[in-house]
């Protein structure tokens, strides 16, 4: 089993209450694992995100990178939510123990 | 022949260090530093500053970064271009005229940005704000600013008047580096848009400074980046064709290359294929890096597509109080106490305070807290109670804190290092006026 630790650098950021989560492969070969088995409802589920919201992914494979847009994980935002962290910087390190089938 | 200019970032943030800036300026080379200090908050924080607490509009740390930055070295200073004139850019002005005459810089030459507080036409305009889908008169907290996102226009006015230093308000973080590459280049702003892509990705690439050299970045075991004590901010080699090299000073710490310029090139970008400015809509879609040397990264591929005819504007309103308390428990049973202190608590606030529980958030710091709710609690030898919440008068704001500070001799065992805070909460929000709505100037002052 590999965890994304071992494929992946991952760097968080917030608009409004929308989760931005860039994931960078290390390689070509992680790029492609990734691509095959990190959905957007994968990362959705990690992080909780609601039901009647939807998670996406883009992929961006000039970078060996893709973007998750992760939408009302951060409950308002960084002046609508009193969390230490409104901003979200600290969920990258959520993925990295992510196993994937590999 | 191609013209190359070189534009440096001098801050990232409001908070950002200030000696990576000097050192830039004394020994990069630059012809251009800039120093982008405004966020969301940030801009109406400095609108509430200004207007309750008798306090300084513009960016509290704006004449120390020019001071380190103007500072007379061998060779020529960097001309300064920067967003801290926050609120308040015509004091800012004044301000970065009076220190360049304590330096000795008499007719240096000052510009400042006017027309991004938009207060009267919104109230006028009546948008609908995003978060809440109804128009702004209908909204109940009251409106303490409005600050419209302009671009790069009256910056490169600036610049082709002369000035060597300009503040504006709420500029755009990388129009502040794209009107530069205008001014020097002759650059359309409408028709060029492949043009304004690519030097909009040099600014989102410079904009939050550090950022791009190892900050954020670095991970003792996966990502070690060696000297963060001493951060050498980057700075781009941008050419007439909107070819750009990042680079940074090879006798500080950090370090530049394609793993931080990909992060950085992410970094906030919800739709890589459309970073909405108010100068262009960039495609960072078909980007690629290349490393050409130590910490030297080529950037190449951004392209663009017209910029929107409406100007994103950032409301604040006044958001009532924020109430916190925090308490320690350490040792056998710390999660379990932490727990059990959390629920008196929370009981208390609600049976005599009358605060409403939903109004509450409940962090148990060390348990991996900082993950909400998409993490288990986990066993931990040292717990943090933290509770928090936003309300609408001071007094209840105040028990929250109050409440957690009573665990000492009311709650359980071993509960230690209380403490309590209470602050003014400002409420972000966002519309969108039209570009015609929105008038810039600029105003030339002479130190």
């Amino acid at each position: 089993m590999a965890v994304i630790d071992d494929l992946a650098d991952v760097r968080t950021g917030d608009k409004g209450d929308t989760l931005i989560v860039a994931v960078v492969a290390r390689d070509d070969a992680a790029y492609r694992l990734l691509e095959t088995h990190l959905s957007a409802e994968a990362v959705g589920e990690r992080y909780a995100v609601a039901a009647n919201k939807t998670p996406t992914r883009t992929l961006m494979p000039n970078v060996n990178a893709m973007v998750f847009n992760l939408p009302g994980v951060l409950g308002g935002g960084v002046t609508g939510s009193p969390v230490l962290d409104g901003h979200g910087k600290c969920l990258s390190y959520h993925l990295l123990d992510l196993e994937l089938p590999a | 022949m191609n013209k190359t200019i070189r534009l440096g970032a001098g801050a990232g943030f409001a908070g950002d260090r200030i000696d990576p800036a000097a050192k830039l300026a004394a020994h990069a080379g630059l012809d251009y530093l800039v120093f982008e200090v405004l966020g969301e908050r940030t801009i109406a924080a400095a609108n509430s500053r200004k207007i309750s607490h008798n306090s300084v509009g513009f960016d509290p740390l704006l004449q120390r970064r020019l001071e380190a930055s103007l500072k007379p070295h061998k060779g020529k200073s960097p001309k300064i271009i920067t967003n801290g004139g926050a609120a308040d850019p015509r004091s800012a002005g004044q301000a970065a005229v009076e220190t360049a005459r304590r330096l000795g810089l008499d007719g240096l030459l000052v510009a400042t940005v006017l027309g991004d507080d938009v207060r009267d036409v919104v109230r006028e305009i009546d948008p609908v704000v995003w978060e809440s889908g109804t128009v702004l008169s209908n909204e109940t907290a009251e409106l303490v600013s409005a600050n419209a996102y302009i671009g790069s226009a009256p910056i490169v006015e600036a610049l082709d008047e002369g000035a060597q230093v300009v503040i504006g308000g709420r500029i755009a973080d990388p129009a502040l580096y794209l009107a530069p590459m205008i001014h020097e280049f002759g650059w359309a702003t409408e028709g060029a848009e492949d043009l304004l892509g690519k030097g909009t990705m040099v600014g989102h690439l410079l904009e939050c400074a550090g950022q791009l050299t190892g900050g954020y970045f670095a991970d003792p075991v996966t990502k070690p980046v060696p000297g963060l004590a001493d951060l050498g901010f980057p700075f781009a080699d941008v050419a007439n064709d909107g070819e750009a090299v990042f680079s940074k000073l090879s006798d500080t710490g950090g370090v530049l290359n394609c793993r931080t310029a990909t992060e950085q090139l992410l970094y906030e970008v919800g739709d890589p294929a459309r970073y909405v400015t108010p100068d262009v809509t960039a495609d960072f879609t078909n980007v690629r890096f290349k490393q050409t040397g130590t910490d030297q990264v080529h950037a190449t591929g951004a392209t663009g597509t017209a910029r929107p005819d409406e100007l994103k504007v950032t409301l604040g309103f006044k958001g009532g109080w924020l109430g916190e308390g925090q308490i320690s428990y350490a040792g056998t049973r710390a999660t379990e106490r932490a727990k059990l202190a959390s629920e008196i608590v929370l009981e208390r606030l609600h049976e005599v305070h009358g605060i409403n529980t939903e109004d509450l958030s409940v962090e148990l710091i060390g348990t991996g807290a900082a993950f909400r709710d998409a993490s288990p609690t986990v066993q931990s030898p040292e717990v943090r109670l933290r509770i928090a919440g936003r309300v609408d008068d001071q007094v209840s704001a105040d028990a929250i804190g109050w409440e957690v500070e009573a665990l000492y001799t009311n709650g359980p065992a071993g509960g230690g290092g209380a403490r309590r805070s209470v602050s003014d909460v400002l409420a972000v929000r966002s519309c969108t006026v039209p570009r015609s709505a929105v008038t810039t100037r600029v105003e030339v002052l002479e130190a």
